[in-house]
Parts: C-alpha cells; sequence; structure tokens
C-alpha cells in the first residue's frame, strides 16, 4: 500500500531493456519515497542509471517490474493515453535545453500544457501571465525563444512547468547549458518554488548544484548507492 | 471546449506553415493546379458540350428529320451528257405514307426549300424560300414576332401570303414596315403576313454550286401549295457548258414523334419505309434525340478521362504534401517528443499533424477553387468560347483536396505520434 504521506514511492523497481541481443539491466531494484514540498537531487556517473530513474519518475517510461505511486496512483502500469494525462496533470517538466516550441511566443509557451488539460485558455490568461510575471519576463510575453537568452528561455520553461500546478516538478539539468551568473538565478527560481511548497526532483552532475538540495541521492549501477541529508 | 483546442490547433498549424513560407507554398501549388485545373477543364468541356447539345435541343428531340440527299452521279456516259435531268429525293407520297403507318407520330411536316434572291423595291436579299405547312412552328422552334404563320386555308388557296425571319426583315426592309407589305420572289409578290424568329435552324449543309457563308436566317416561309404551284418541282440551274436540272419534290421531311421513347422505335421504322420506295439512298436520316445521346455518351467519356488526369494531379500534389510532412515530422521530433512530455496524447500528435496537412490541402485548394473560376471566365472573355462553370465541379475538385490532405497526413501523422517521447526528447 502507498504511503499517504509520499508524492513519489517507488518500490523494487526494476527497468530491462533489449538492446539487441543483449539484456541491460538499468535499474535493479530501486526504492525511493519522496514527501510533499522537499528539494531532491539525483547524482550519478553516466550508466548509473540516473536517466532511466528520471524517465520512470517523469511517466514517460514504465518499469519493467516494481511499483510506482505518483500521488497515491499506481501509474506502473498505465496504458499510453493515461500516462500522457498523468504527464500533463500532475508533472513539470524543466529540460537541459528549454525545449520550448520555436513557433509560439512566450505566452503561447507556457500555455502548451494547458491545451492538453482541454480547458479553456481565455479562462487561464491570468494564470499564465502571473507566471511570466514571477519569472521576471512579463514583458516579453509576445517574443520568441530565438529572441531570448538561455537564461530567459529556461525561465519561461520553469513558468511553463508550473502552469498546470503541478505535484512535483522534474528538473533534467536545469542549469547545464547556463553560464554561471545564470545558473544562480535559475536555482534560485527553484528554490524560491520549494520554499513555497513546491517538490523538486533534480537531475544533475554537479556537486555544488546538488548541495543545494534538502536530500541528494546518489545512483550506481542501476541502484540508489547513498542518500545523502544537506 | 473541443472547438477551443481545435481552433487552437489550426492556429498553430498555420503558425507552423508560415515558419516556412516558401516551403508551404511550393508544396500548396500542386494541390492549387490540381483543384484549378479540374475546374477550368470541367468548365471548357462543359460550355463546349453545352453548345453541342442545345444546337441538337433546338432540333427538336422528339423529331426525326429526312433530308433528300442527292445521290453520287453515275455517269456511264460521262463528259458528253453534260445537260442532264436528274431526279431524286423525298416525294409528297413520303411524308403521307410517314403520317399513315408510323406508329406514335404527330405532325409530319413537308419542306420545299428554294434559294432565291428576294426583292423589295430596289433591295435584294438572297435567302431560302421555304414551302411549308401551318404545322410548322410546332415541330420547330419558331417565335412569331408579329402577325401570324401559314395557316391551312393559305394553303387551301395557294394564296401568295409569306412569313419572313427577322434577320431577312431587317435587311429587306430596313425603313418600313414589313407588314404592310409585299415581296417580290422572280415575278410573283407575296404579301407579308407575319414575322417570326427561328429559336432552332437546321444547319443548312450548302449544296453543290451554292454559296457559302450567307446568313442562315434569311428565311421566307410560303405555303406549300403555292411553292409547288409558283416553282414547279424541276430546278433548272445554268452553268457554264450547261445546264443541270434537278427534279425534286421534297426537300425536308420532318417528322414529330410523341414522345421520346417512340423516336427511338421509329426510326428503323422510318428507315424501312423509305428503303421500300427508294431505289438510290437519295436521303438522309437525322435523328437530333440519337446524336444527343451520342453527345451525351462523348461527354460522359471526356469526364471519365478529365477524372482520371484531375486524379492523378491530386495524387501527385498528394504525394508532396506527404512527403513535406514527412520531412517536418522528422524536423520537428524533437518538438514532438516536447509535446508528450507535456500531457500531449498520441491522438493529439496526430490532430496536429493531420489539421496542418489539412491547412495545407485546402489552403491550396481554396486558391485553386479561385484560379480556378478565374480561368474559364478569362477565357470566356477573350475567346468566344462558352465555359460553363458548374457547382458540382467547384465543390468535387475542393471536397477531393481536403480529401487528398487527410489521405496524405494519416501517414506522417501516425509516424509522428508514434515516436517513443524520450527518444524525442533526445533527438538533435
Amino acid at each position: 500500500m502507498p504511503d499517504p504521506e509520499a508524492i513519489i514511492q517507488i518500490k523494487d523497481v526494476e527497468k530491462i531493456f533489449q538492446v539487441g541481443e543483449i539484456e541491460v539491466r538499468a535499474l535493479r531494484g530501486v526504492d525511493l519515497t519522496i514527501t510533499q514540498g522537499s528539494y531532491v537531487a539525483i547524482m550519478g556517473p553516466s550508466g548509473s542509471g540516473k536517466s532511466t530513474m528520471l524517465n520512470i519518475l517523469g511517466c514517460l517510461d514504465r518499469p519493467t517490474r516494481g511499483q510506482y505511486y505518483l500521488g497515491g496512483e499506481d501509474v506502473s502500469q498505465m496504458d499510453d493515453d493515461t500516462l500522457s494525462a498523468a504527464r500533463g496533470k500532475r508533472l513539470g517538466f524543466i529540460f537541459q535545453s528549454y525545449n520550448l516550441i520555436a513557433q509560439l511566443t512566450v505566452i503561447e509557451n507556457i500555455q502548451v500544457p494547458l491545451i492538453y488539460q482541454g480547458v479553456e485558455l481565455k479562462d487561464y490568461e491570468e494564470r499564465c501571465k502571473e507566471l511570466a510575471d514571477l519569472v521576471g519576463l512579463a514583458d516579453r510575453m509576445d517574443h520568441r525563444p530565438t529572441q531570448l537568452s538561455g537564461g530567459q528561455q529556461q525561465r519561461v520553461a520553469i513558468a511553463r512547468s508550473l502552469v498546470n500546478d503541478p505535484l512535483m516538478i522534474l528538473a533534467d539539468e536545469p542549469t547545464g547549458n547556463l553560464d554561471s551568473q545564470t545558473e544562480q538565478e535559475v536555482l534560485e527560481i527553484i528554490e524560491k518554488l520549494n520554499a513555497d511548497g513546491k517538490t523538486i526532483v533534480m537531475v544533475t552532475h554537479e556537486d555544488a548544484v546538488a548541495e543545494r538540495a534538502q536530500r541528494v541521492v546518489h545512483m550506481l549501477d542501476g541502484v540508489i548507492d547513498r542518500e545523502v541529508h544537506n | 471546449m473541443v472547438s477551443s483546442l481545435l481552433l487552437n490547433t489550426v492556429q498553430l498549424g498555420v503558425k507552423s506553415l508560415m515558419l516556412h513560407k516558401l516551403r508551404s507554398g511550393l508544396t500548396m501549388l500542386g494541390i492549387i493546379f490540381g483543384v484549378c485545373s479540374v475546374i477550368a477543364m470541367l468548365a471548357i468541356g462543359e460550355g463546349a458540350s453545352y453548345e453541342a447539345q442545345e444546337r441538337i435541343k433546338r432540333l427538336g428531340s422528339t423529331n426525326v428529320i429526312i433530308n433528300s440527299f442527292k445521290p453520287p452521279e453515275e455517269n456511264d456516259d460521262s463528259g458528253s451528257n453534260r445537260s442532264s435531268e436528274i431526279d431524286y429525293g423525298l416525294t409528297y407520297e413520303d411524308a403521307a405514307r410517314l403520317q399513315t403507318t408510323i406508329p406514335n407520330v404527330g405532325d409530319v411536316v413537308p419542306m420545299r426549300i428554294i434559294r432565291e434572291n428576294i426583292r423589295f423595291g430596289r433591295n435584294q436579299v438572297s435567302g431560302q424560300v421555304i414551302g411549308t405547312l401551318s404545322a410548322y412552328p410546332k415541330v420547330q422552334g419558331l417565335d412569331i414576332v408579329r402577325g401570324r404563320f401559314l395557316s391551312e386555308m393559305d394553303d387551301k388557296h395557294q394564296r401568295n401570303v409569306c412569313v419572313i425571319t427577322k434577320g431577312l426583315a431587317e435587311r429587306l426592309f430596313p425603313y418600313q414596315d414589313p407588314l404592310v407589305n409585299t415581296i417580290r420572289i422572280q415575278a410573283v409578290y407575296y404579301e407579308v403576313i407575319g414575322m417570326v424568329q427561328e429559336t432552332g435552324t437546321i444547319e443548312q449543309r450548302p449544296q453543290k454550286g451554292e454559296s457559302e457563308g450567307e446568313p442562315i436566317d434569311n428565311n421566307v416561309y410560303i405555303p406549300l401549295s403555292t411553292a409547288r404551284a409558283r416553282f414547279g418541282e424541276t430546278i433548272v440551274r445554268r452553268s457554264s457548258g450547261g445546264f443541270s436540272a434537278e427534279r425534286v419534290e421534297l426537300h425536308r421531311i420532318i417528322a414529330k414523334l410523341n414522345d421520346t421513347e417512340s423516336v427511338l422505335t421509329a426510326e428503323p421504322q422510318i428507315k424501312q419505309l423509305l428503303k421500300r420506295f427508294h431505289e438510290k439512298k437519295d436521303y438522309e436520316l437525322i435523328v437530333p434525340l440519337q446524336l444527343l445521346m451520342e453527345a451525351e455518351a462523348t461527354k460522359r467519356m471526356f469526364n471519365i478521362v478529365l477524372g482520371s488526369i484531375a486524379a492523378i494531379s491530386l495524387l501527385v500534389g498528394g504525394i508532396g504534401i506527404m512527403n513535406i510532412m514527412l520531412a517536418t515530422v522528422t524536423e520537428r521530433t524533437r518538438e514532438i517528443g516536447v509535446r508528450r512530455a507535456l500531457g500531449a496524447k498520441k491522438k493529439d500528435i496526430i490532430t496536429q499533424f493531420l489539421i496542418e496537412t489539412i491547412v495545407l490541402s485546402v489552403g491550396g485548394g481554396l486558391i485553386g477553387v479561385i484560379i480556378g473560376i478565374a480561368t474559364p471566365l478569362l477565357v470566356s472573355y477573350f475567346t468566344s468560347m462558352m465555359t460553363v462553370i458548374t457547382p458540382w465541379s467547384v465543390l468535387l475538385a475542393f471536397g477531393i483536396s481536403g480529401l487528398t490532405g487527410i489521405v496524405f497526413g494519416l501517414y506522417p501523422a501516425s509516424q509522428a505520434a508514434k515516436l517513443d517521447p524520450i527518444e524525442a526528447l533526445r533527438h538533435e
């Protein structure tokens, strides 16, 4: 039974990829519980399984074995459509390379997750403007991504990840493409969100970034190697 | 809710296409040309066959027209016999037999057609003197503009009265009222009792020795009995080195059947009947209904050919669209990944790309419709060709263009939806 306190509960999750003849065991029995309002960093060398972990946490992939409870619901065996709905409703994504949609303006990019919720966009205009304001882009709402700097683009992505009021924000190397100045700015925004009660799970390979999280999960060879609480 | 999503998707589709204006424009060209050619070609074809069919219809679809036809000369002593009299063609008896033996026959109208100079004062116009009966207007389209047509009494009493066509009246009486005057043909004066306008004229095949290119509506109608009495049955023509005389009783008989079904059964019977009394084939049958059916068959054939051409051109256009959309899907793999991560279902992705394709093809279709309607109008304006733009051809062409979008958009869209979101996100 899922822990009612936990936003995320992963039980003995395994992920096996079939690459040609070879079986690759990316995750070999992972247990992880993340509570509401926590700020977790996942670290590990390449091949440690942290990307697979992130994909499963992000409902982009299903575990071969084991259970994954997201907000108390087992999403480990959901079909494609239900999984898409779960992503759209409960998760916010921040990517390393921002992944904004080039043909859309800032405000339209922020609205994208709402489109797939089937809601009336008019009702959310205020909220989108507030979010743009929150990340300091209120004066650039009609700009295209190509007209923005990397830091600004990442801030649009943060606003976009918040628009559906998700249970958890998943950030995949959110500062990987940024210089140290903007890295600080983006991390500050993320910390502020966490301070306001948002649950953050971030994958990073930079110690300096990971140190700012409350809890750092180190992965190695498909299992959780150790955990550090800051 | 659904409509706002759809509207949003359409807007997005337009935006995405506007990112690559040249590419989208070139892709649309295939559909534009396809749709435009379908409408324009159908309009021109329809116009041509419409004219032909109208001409045939004016002959009367329940009529059977029998013309006297000069048989090929069989001169056994050619050269020496330059002055001869030949006897051929339809007879009064033929007309009487048609009336009595052919079932479902209505009016049988015999006609004598003689080319003569028609005179009024100093004015002289070459025209046709047609001796016929009072039933003539019933079998041929004829509007009585003024006065009346010939009556049975006119024929019975061999009156010297005539009805002239409007065209002739204009040429012969530029300043006078024809209805109070008389015209002269040879040495005989005829009182003008009516003026008619022909709505249907059998195209006159100029006979040997007759000049071509004259207006065909210079007609004078006189009672058949009068024609017989005044002109006789032998027409003598002087030519260099001799003269030729032709003895023809009737130049044409028009038999009107009661309905169109009877026309087809009557035709072989008429042939049979004439064959029995004519040694040589000195007559020809024109069945407007058959001509009409042939014209329709030709038109059907034409439409099939046209349809195939249209189908091929739209197929080519569709393949062009599919090609571009496949390239677009590859190019926008990352975007697809992002959308999937942000909650888009497979069907949302399919809808997005399908709508983009439909915007392309329907946009192309609309432009094609505009050009397709403009082309025949321009053709009609600059040439004398008649064109008929039928609404169904516009609908058909436009519908097919929309359908092309759906058919050729499905595959790229399903390819896009099939992408694994993780792979798509990783795509460079």
